[in-house]
């Protein structure tokens, strides 16, 4: 307990926030995730709302966890990490299905996804379970944030390339369609959101040498 | 603390404690909420079933809508015909492999806007993921199509998913889906883009074929019912 008098945002805690953008991103460092970012970024809408709705989940997973370390056996402490996702996300689909219908229906295909993201499970296992609330709840937003940047990239060049359109609104007037351009819909298909992942890495990796692996 | 977290009874304990709050919690919040997300259910069928005549509603007035527009629905065939039209759940009749498919019930909504008869018919069947529905309206000389709506469950968004937007549903206005004589015509979804403007086709999604193929049999296995049934009258 000797950081018990550490300061709220100390350099160690602002890494906690920090770190998860770039040199230990999620997606792109670590590659977890990397099923909903395939499926979720053919349009930024998508993504965003995912992208928050991962953000809920975090916290409160991440804070629940952190709140039951010494409580919860570690035997078992895969099966309870689980049941807290899923309990979470059921609870806020149902009070979305209640508050927020137009928000739910456009949230329903990933509630699964979110629950067998393995990011949040990633997360719970490898923080909360070891680490106290407040640093707790400081990884889960700079993991989510991290996720969600990587997502909303993606989903950026995709709908760009692939619809012409960004948050579902055209971009791209009618006359350039007529001097030829086409919108690539190869964009559109899955392949493409691992191709684009994957130069996000490229790009990530030679700016920041460190992350290049030697084997 | 003297308690052994280690012992098969702690185990016990803490998981049997876990499952027994969680589904507490989870069976409260879905009980407590199931009369605001039924009425949401009821106003989001509202919508769609104006949607199909063109009219556009939001959750706000959906109800005073609805009571304007739509005069009359009754049931045209099935095991249930003197139920109230808007409760059937025509999702549930067709999932369920118990129930015999004639006795499955067909509602047909009667609405009338700006002096004209519409007649919409609610659709149901299988996409890629999950369930998708809509609702067609036809006119009044039973074989035109006015216009339709089109939504789903869990389909991929971007690909199957845009069946629910409007560049894909006005497709089907003007569409015939009967000829002069009465015969049923199936509308198809084609995929080398030559649906457009022409008559019995229209686009299929790219990247979404398993749910436009979705979308073309349950438009035609359902419409087909209620051609024979207005061949009837």
């Amino acid at each position: 307990m000797d950081n018990k008098k550490e300061a709220l945002f100390s350099k160690k805690n602002r890494k906690l926030l920090s770190d998860p953008l770039d040199g230990a991103n999620p997606v792109s460092v670590q590659v977890l995730g990397i099923c909903s970012a395939l499926a979720i970024t053919v349009q930024i809408e998508q993504a965003f709302v995912m992208s928050l709705s991962v953000l809920a989940v975090m916290i409160f997973g991440n804070i629940i966890v952190s709140a039951l370390r010494d409580y919860i056996p570690s035997r078992i402490r895969i099966i309870v990490q689980l049941v807290i996702v899923a309990a979470l996300v059921i609870l806020v689909n149902e009070l979305l299905k209640a508050f927020l219908p137009d928000v739910s229906e456009k949230l329903s295909v990933f509630v699964g996804l979110i629950i067998s993201n393995c990011i949040i499970m990633g997360r719970l296992e490898a923080f909360a379970l070891g680490n106290k609330i407040w640093p707790s709840f400081l990884d889960a937003i700079g993991n989510a944030l991290g996720y969600a940047w990587i997502l909303v990239a993606v989903s950026l060049i995709r709908e760009v390339l692939g619809s012409g359109k960004i948050w579902g609104y055209e971009i791209f007037p009618d006359s350039l369609y007529e001097l030829g351009y086409m919108n690539n819909n190869m964009m559109i298909l899955p392949p493409m959101a691992l191709i684009t992942v994957a130069l996000i890495i490229w790009v990530q990796r030679s700016r920041n040498t460190d992350l290049i692996e030697e084997n | 603390m003297s308690l052994n977290k280690n012992s098969n009874l702690y185990t016990f304990g803490f998981a049997f404690s876990m499952v027994v709050i969680v589904g507490t919690l989870l069976a409260i919040a879905s009980e407590g909420l199931k009369e605001l997300q039924e009425k949401n259910e009821d106003d989001k069928k509202m919508i769609n079933i104006l949607g199909a005549i063109n009219v556009n509603a939001d959750r706000s007035n959906a109800k005073e809508l609805f009571n304007k527009y739509v005069i009359d629905s009754k049931i045209i065939s099935g095991n249930n015909p003197s139920a109230q039209a808007f409760s059937i759940d025509i999702q549930k009749e067709f999932r369920d492999k118990n129930l015999n498919i004639t006795d499955r019930n067909y509602p047909l909504y009667e609405c009338r806007k700006e002096g004209n008869t519409y007649f919409v018919i609610p659709v149901v069947g299988n996409g890629l993921w999950g369930p998708i529905w809509g609702f067609v309206a036809l006119e009044s000389n039973y074989r035109t199509v006015y216009g339709a709506t089109f939504n789903h469950k869990a389909e991929t968004p971007g690909l199957g998913a845009e069946i629910n937007q409007s560049s894909y549903s006005n497709q089907y206005s003007g569409e015939f889906i009967s000829d002069l004589a009465g015969q049923f015509q199936p509308i198809v979804v084609v995929k080398d883009g030559s649906g457009f403007g022409v008559n019995s086709k229209v686009d299929g999604i790219t990247g979404g074929t398993i749910t436009s193929k979705g979308v073309e049999e349950m438009t035609n296995r359902t419409l087909e019912v209620y051609v024979n049934y207005f061949n009837s009258l």
